[in-house]
């Protein structure tokens, strides 16, 4: 007769492989982990604390104090008034900035991957070029350009920097997720009477959800994280939250707050945190739509 | 309503010439079905008329205004899509709404027109339906509601049915001739499905290579091939064919090949025939009658005897496939027939159906 079958083994049993996998996730995690736990609980110690207990202990009188100091009175340089100015430039540079990019970068790759040009292919090419020509080459002709027509320093200078960086990234994503959607549905709003505008938002826009909220993750986190930028073209007036951030830990005077500066640490990488905590769902989902089925 | 004219028409995409130099005449209130197999250009030259592909060179008319160079919008015409093409964000009611939204129809005169639409075909009751929420089947009407809608003088298929299975096809494909039958309207259709093209149309345009092979009515392509491209594209299983050449001695002109010899005098030959030319005789497997070898045959026909190669039962009748010496034919049979692999048939073949080509141009003699 023939042999028995053998049974697939239950999925949840513990075998070496998988004992294997969870000691790889675990491991991981710590290390990622572990920086974050030290710079939270250091946030919540007094410094005469920090200087007698490890690093890894937990606080035994958690203050707050470290947090309102980094919030509104930590020094920059000569201003004592904390972070919030920072985020509010932050905050200032990251919303224009977010819809303008995401804008251009939309109706870039509708038009790309629609209405296609003869020149199209090579318009795209040279856009791509884009992504991978580095900050620093063309930072001092920026810099000159922007301060011969007035506008060094200003918020509207620095928004459309952070515009025109972001095209390259933001057409590529949108033109590859409106080329995953079927042309016939094009077709069909053109004899319906669409042209280049009503189709992009009656038809094309509603349908771009889930690619608007990687686009937003991507910017938010890009721009809200971005130093250089931040540090030659806010000057002055418009030093976002980073480089206020590099201000205070890196001030030379006196003792080192380190509570003050892990708390300033924190909330400065709190926004992004937040969005990843918040959409990373969404994320996901993104990317991993491709075809979108009528 | 409108006729359809197109000259010299020419499209060339990425420098590939797809089609050239066609010319199409598609008459008021006709069902035209473009039929070919993929690739053939049928598609290109759906969407040239409707104004999605530019032409290389020619002229497009319809409802006697040139339209060479219109917008989709400004053709007078709806469009089917294979895929739906349905608007994933709107409901059933916006998207049958979307073209005359655009078009700026006051807003009574569009309920007036979808709701009309949607009686037509049996949606009134998911006008608030996004498409995500129908079936195939239901798609496809919405997709035909919004041609409707439109009001447009002509409308155009692309493989509309393509995408749905059998059983919906075949009810759609009826619905579809209803509904042509109710409007009158122009209609251009796409598809490499026979049946479809055999029942829907008014006259059949059979494409090849960018070229119209053939533009009759579907009895015609099918029983009178122009040549043997047509012949076998049409029927299910295709034409038979056999090489052989003619001889011609006064009125009597027999065809004789190496399996059999067949008198074709009362063939209708469009140009009279050559004594010793090479042409290929076509037969549809319908048209040879099948009996076994006890039934008594008495027919001034020639009688030829064969061997069963295989059966395919088909349900309402069956198909044998017959081999004579080097010639492998099918033949369709009554059901009742009782042949089985190795069986000795007697087959008799209905010469007053059959085809003749000539066998180096392949054209209808």
């Amino acid at each position: 007769m023939s042999p028995s079958v053998p049974t697939r083994r239950k999925r949840n049993a513990w075998t070496p492989a998988r004992i294997g996998i969870y000691a790889f996730l675990l491991s991981a995690s710590v290390f990622f982990l572990l920086p974050l736990y030290v710079m939270l609980v250091t946030s919540f110690k007094t410094m005469d604390e920090i200087r007698e207990s490890s690093i890894f202990a937990i606080p035994l009188a958690p203050t707050l104090e470290p947090w309102f100091i980094a919030w509104s009175s930590a020094c920059t340089g000569l201003d004592c008034n904390g972070l919030r100015v920072g985020f509010w430039n932050s905050v200032q540079i990251v919303i224009p900035s977010l819809v303008l990019s995401i804008m251009l970068g939309a109706i870039n790759g509708y038009a790309l991957a629609f209405w296609r040009s003869r020149y199209a292919n090579i318009l795209f090419g040279i856009l791509m070029i884009g992504v991978f020509v580095p900050y620093q080459v063309i930072m001092y002709p920026l810099v000159r350009i922007l301060s011969s027509a007035g506008l060094f320093g200003s918020l509207p200078a620095i928004v459309m920097i952070h515009s025109i960086f972001g095209m390259p990234v933001m057409t590529l994503l949108f033109r590859n997720y409106y080329g995953s959607i079927p042309e016939e549905l094009f077709k069909a709003a053109r004899i319906d009477g669409g042209g280049f505008w009503r189709i992009f938002f009656e038809l094309m826009l509603p349908m771009s959800t889930p690619i608007l909220i990687v686009a937003t993750i991507l910017q938010v986190t890009g721009i809200w994280n971005d130093y250089l930028l931040g540090l030659v073209f806010g000057a002055g007036n418009f030093s976002p939250m980073t480089v206020q951030l590099n201000n205070i830990v890196n001030s030379s005077f006196g003792e080192k707050a380190y509570n003050v500066n892990m708390a300033a640490t924190i909330l400065t990488s709190s926004v992004p945190l937040f969005i990843y905590l918040v959409s990373g769902r969404w994320f996901v989902r993104g990317i991993a739509s491709g075809a979108v089925k009528g | 309503m409108a006729n359809v004219s197109i000259q010299n028409l020419d499209i060339k995409l990425g420098g590939n010439a797809i089609i050239s130099q066609l010319s199409l005449d598609v008459l008021d209130g006709e069902f035209l079905v473009l039929l070919g197999p993929s690739g053939c250009g049928k598609s290109t030259l759906l969407h040239t008329i409707a104004g999605l592909i530019d032409v290389t060179d020619g002229r497009i008319d319809i409802g006697s205004h040139d339209v060479t160079w219109a917008d989709p919008k400004d053709r007078g015409i709806g469009m089917v899509f294979q895929s739906y093409a349905l608007y994933p964000t709107m409901t059933v009611e916006r998207n049958m709404s979307f073209g005359p939204r655009l078009a700026g129809v006051p807003k009574g005169e569009i309920d007036r027109r979808v709701a009309r639409a949607a009686a037509m075909l049996h949606l009134t009751d998911l006008l608030q339906r996004k498409p995500a929420q129908l079936s195939g089947g239901q798609r496809q009407r919405v997709a035909i509601g919004r041609a409707l809608v439109r009001d447009a003088a002509v409308f155009l298929f692309d493989e509309p049915l393509s995408n749905l299975d059998a059983k919906l096809r075949s009810e759609l494909r009826r619905e579809l001739k209803e509904l042509h039958a109710k409007l009158g309207s122009t209609m251009i259709y796409v598809t490499h499905d026979q049946v479809e093209a055999m029942t829907l149309a008014s006259r059949i345009a059979v494409m090849r290579g960018g070229k119209i092979q053939q533009i009759d009515a579907p009895a015609t392509v099918y029983d009178q091939p122009a040549n043997m491209y047509v012949a076998s594209f049409l029927g299910s299983p295709s034409m038979n064919f056999c090489e052989g050449s003619l001889t011609v001695e006064g009125n009597q002109v027999q065809f004789e090949a190496s399996v059999m010899s067949v008198d074709v005098s009362t063939y209708p030959f469009a140009h009279p025939p050559v004594s010793g030319q090479r042409v290929v005789l076509g037969i549809r497997p319908e048209d040879i009658a099948v009996q076994l070898p006890s039934a008594a045959a008495h027919s001034r026909s020639p009688v030829l005897v064969t061997t069963v190669r295989l059966v395919e039962p088909m349900g309402p009748n069956q198909v044998l496939w017959l081999k004579l010496q080097d010639w492998d034919l099918g033949v369709t049979a009554s059901s009742t027939l009782h042949a089985a692999t190795g069986t000795i048939v007697l087959i008799q073949m209905n010469t007053a159906r059959l085809s003749l080509f000539d066998a180096k141009s392949e054209v209808r003699l």
